[in-house]
């Protein structure tokens, strides 16, 4: 992606006494991508982004957000980027509206346009039943939905959110990323999302940055960061196949993208007529392998392409860090 | 796409966005600065409370009481000729107790950290633990706006609380004794009333800093009201047990005593409660002409026997004032220095 980053961090710490919150950490993030900050709990991914934010100073490095410096001029800062805390509060003894007009005057807004602004982000979010209601009863989900509405009505260039779906449904974890999505898609918005979800983070994010104990581990798209955790090793294909032969074996393997080949045993079970051959490659070539099978004049009983997740990946990492 | 363009959409778009509301202000005059909409939002959140009611409440009775108190001290006092009515009649409303309810003075001297600790102590940290601090604090809001706005919007409170305390007394007693101040009388009461504005504000300001030091509203609370009892109670217990202690060995050596008295009223001068006793009494009893104790003999049998004007009343009890307001600065920065580069997590 070309062009300045909008967030820039370089070697970003914060040390509470001993205890270091953030190590050395630079990231760059750029225009309209969203980006997901990856993480188990306390992996520092709140500091990181109070610390964008101004909101706490980093020990040492510097956080640059729209090419502003946020430690020294955290109002610059704060007047383009809207924050979304992980578990955000409101004034419940206020309507959604009133708490919505506050944070826009807030924002230099005059009154009447941050009414209208309220109103058409409450019909954004689905609110706009409940504008007049007090943010007291709200639901959990109904607050993050308010809370998004909130972010938004600055007309902010970038969007932190962190952990965004913490505590609601699935219908409503649905809901908030596919508007999450949209804005980045339609707006052009900058999001930057924690997560300890997978699933959420690989659903909509563009890059991904895995964030364990302040250190960066990797960072990337989906393929990039299997690519950098795994050594390329991103896709298996295993092909049931009737026969096996080692000038398959040798075409197959001069297949761009493909790392190893095997053949595993057939199973011991009587009746299976074929052998399985399993593919790990770095790209998904299941047409490529079962069309060379075919010509081979063999016949294929079974294709089974597998890709690593985001899953395998944590796993992966987290397995690695409990050995070591 | 490239970087530029999308700057260029965004600068079009943003320009489309604001016409409208250029044209929304130019209407609907200036952009109120966040500073102004927090001291409106406080405002109003602390006129629409229940412990504002509360606090209304007690502060109506004792006012009440006060009132009551002495107009049965009044009518006790003189009655029937004319020629018999002692001078400043009418502030006498404010400083006569009848023996079993003290007076408006002693009421407010006593009540006045009290508005100051309720209205202050959860100012910072109960915003914290809803969660509303970092949201509030990660728009384009200074901190130390912030901050201000929360102390401003208690102030307008409570000069509002005292000036209608202070005229439904005034009021009550020219009802009721149908003796009307002189202009003089009238602006005591005022310079008075600004005082004890002052003097609530240093105690809301002490509660802020409390609310900003302590995560837990009670915990800050708490804190507040030992201090409030430490220097209503305690501190003039402990200035007169150093004073006895430091007492000169021989009485006769006067520059020793006089030395001691001083150091002694220099001590009891450091309390805001003190400061604000001595600063209420001297104008509400215009006789009072010095605030040392120690006058010769040629003084005080010299002196004319008459009461302080209004100008020299207020000149004598000058640095009261300005030492209620250094007291109230100090807080001040105390708090700004913590609030400042304190980290602000979402409720915690």
């Amino acid at each position: 992606m070309a062009g300045q980053p909008v967030i820039e961090l370089r070697e970003l710490t914060k040390k509470y006494g001993d205890f270091t919150a953030v190590n050395q950490l630079t990231l760059n993030i750029y225009q309209g991508e969203i980006f997901g900050l990856l993480g188990p709990n306390g992996a520092g991914k709140t500091t990181t982004i109070l610390m964008m934010l101004g909101l706490t100073e980093p020990t040492s490095g510097k956080a640059l957000v729209c090419g502003i410096d946020a430690t020294r001029n955290p109002i610059q800062v704060k007047s383009r980027v809207g924050y979304l805390p992980d578990d955000v509060g409101f004034y419940d003894d206020r309507t959604a509206l009133d708490n919505l007009i506050y944070t826009a005057r807030l924002n230099r807004i005059p009154l009447r346009e941050a009414t209208e602004r309220a109103l058409s982000l409450l019909e954004r979010v689905g609110l706009a039943e409940a504008a007049e209601k007090n943010v007291g009863e709200f639901s959990r989900g109904m607050r993050q939905r308010l809370g998004l509405a909130d972010v938004l009505i600055k007309r902010p260039e970038v969007i932190i959110l962190d952990e965004p779906t913490l505590g609601i449904d699935p219908e409503g974890v649905r809901e908030l990323l596919a508007l999450i999505r949209d804005l980045s898609r339609k707006e052009g918005i900058t999001v930057l999302l924690s997560s300890h979800h997978l699933h959420q983070v690989q659903q909509i994010c563009d890059r991904v940055g895995l964030f364990v104990k302040g250190r960066l581990l990797a960072c990337g798209d989906m393929n990039e960061l299997s690519r950098q955790l795994f050594g390329g090793a991103t896709h298996t294909v295993e092909l049931d196949l009737s026969a096996w032969s080692d000038e398959l074996e040798q075409r197959m393997r001069s297949l761009e993208h493909v790392v190893s080949v095997e053949c595993v045993e057939a199973d011991a079970l009587e009746g299976t007529s074929y052998v399985t051959a399993r593919v790990v490659c770095s790209d998904d070539l299941a047409p490529q392998l079962a069309r060379m099978a075919l010509e081979h004049g063999l016949e294929l009983y079974g294709l089974r392409p597998t890709k690593y997740g985001l899953d395998d990946i944590y796993h992966r990492y987290f397995e690695g860090s409990e050995a070591s | 796409m490239s970087e530029q363009g999308i700057a260029k959409m965004r600068r079009l778009f943003g320009k489309r966005d604001s016409a409208p509301a250029e044209a929304a202000e130019t209407k609907a005059g200036k952009v109120t600065p966040p500073f102004w909409v927090i001291v409106h939002k406080e405002f109003g959140d602390h006129v629409s409370s229940w412990r504002f009611v509360i606090l209304l409440a007690i502060v109506t009775v004792a006012c009440i009481g006060s009132v009551y108190s002495a107009l049965t001290a009044l009518s006790k006092g003189f009655s029937g000729s004319f020629e018999a009515v002692p001078e400043f009649l009418f502030l006498h409303m404010f400083t006569v107790s009848n023996g079993v309810m003290p007076n408006f003075l002693t009421f407010i001297s006593f009540l006045a950290p009290l508005i100051g600790i309720a209205i202050g102590f959860d100012a910072v940290n109960s915003e914290r633990t809803k969660g509303t601090l970092s949201r509030v604090i990660s728009q384009p809001v200074y901190r130390d706006d912030f901050l201000n706005a929360k102390f401003v919007a208690g102030l307008q409170l409570i000069a509002v609380v005292v000036f209608a305390l202070g005229f439904l007394v005034m009021g009550l007693g020219l009802f009721m004794i149908g003796y009307p101040p002189t202009p003089e009388e009238f602006w005591r009461v005022i310079a008075t009333l600004i005082i004890t504005v002052v003097y609530v504000g240093l105690w809301l300001n002490l509660a802020i800093f409390f609310s900003i030091r302590f995560r837990q509203a009670a915990t800050s609370a708490l804190a507040g009201i030992a201090l409030w009892i430490f220097f209503l109670v305690f501190y003039g217990l402990i200035v007169n047990l150093i004073g006895q202690a430091t007492a000169p060995s021989n009485p006769n050596d006067a520059a020793a005593v006089i030395a001691h008295q001083n150091f002694l009223m220099f001590l009891s001068r450091l309390s805001p409660a003190y400061l604000f006793q001595e600063a209420a009494t001297t104008l509400m009893l215009p006789g009072t002409r010095t605030l040392s104790p120690f006058i010769t003999l040629e003084q005080g049998y010299l002196a004319i026997d008459a009461p302080l004007s209004f100008g020299q009343s207020l000149l004598l009890i000058w640095p009261h004032i300005v030492a209620l307001i250094a007291e109230t600065i100090i807080i001040f920065a105390a708090s700004f220095v913590l609030f400042m580069r304190q980290e602000i997590r979402s409720r915690s």
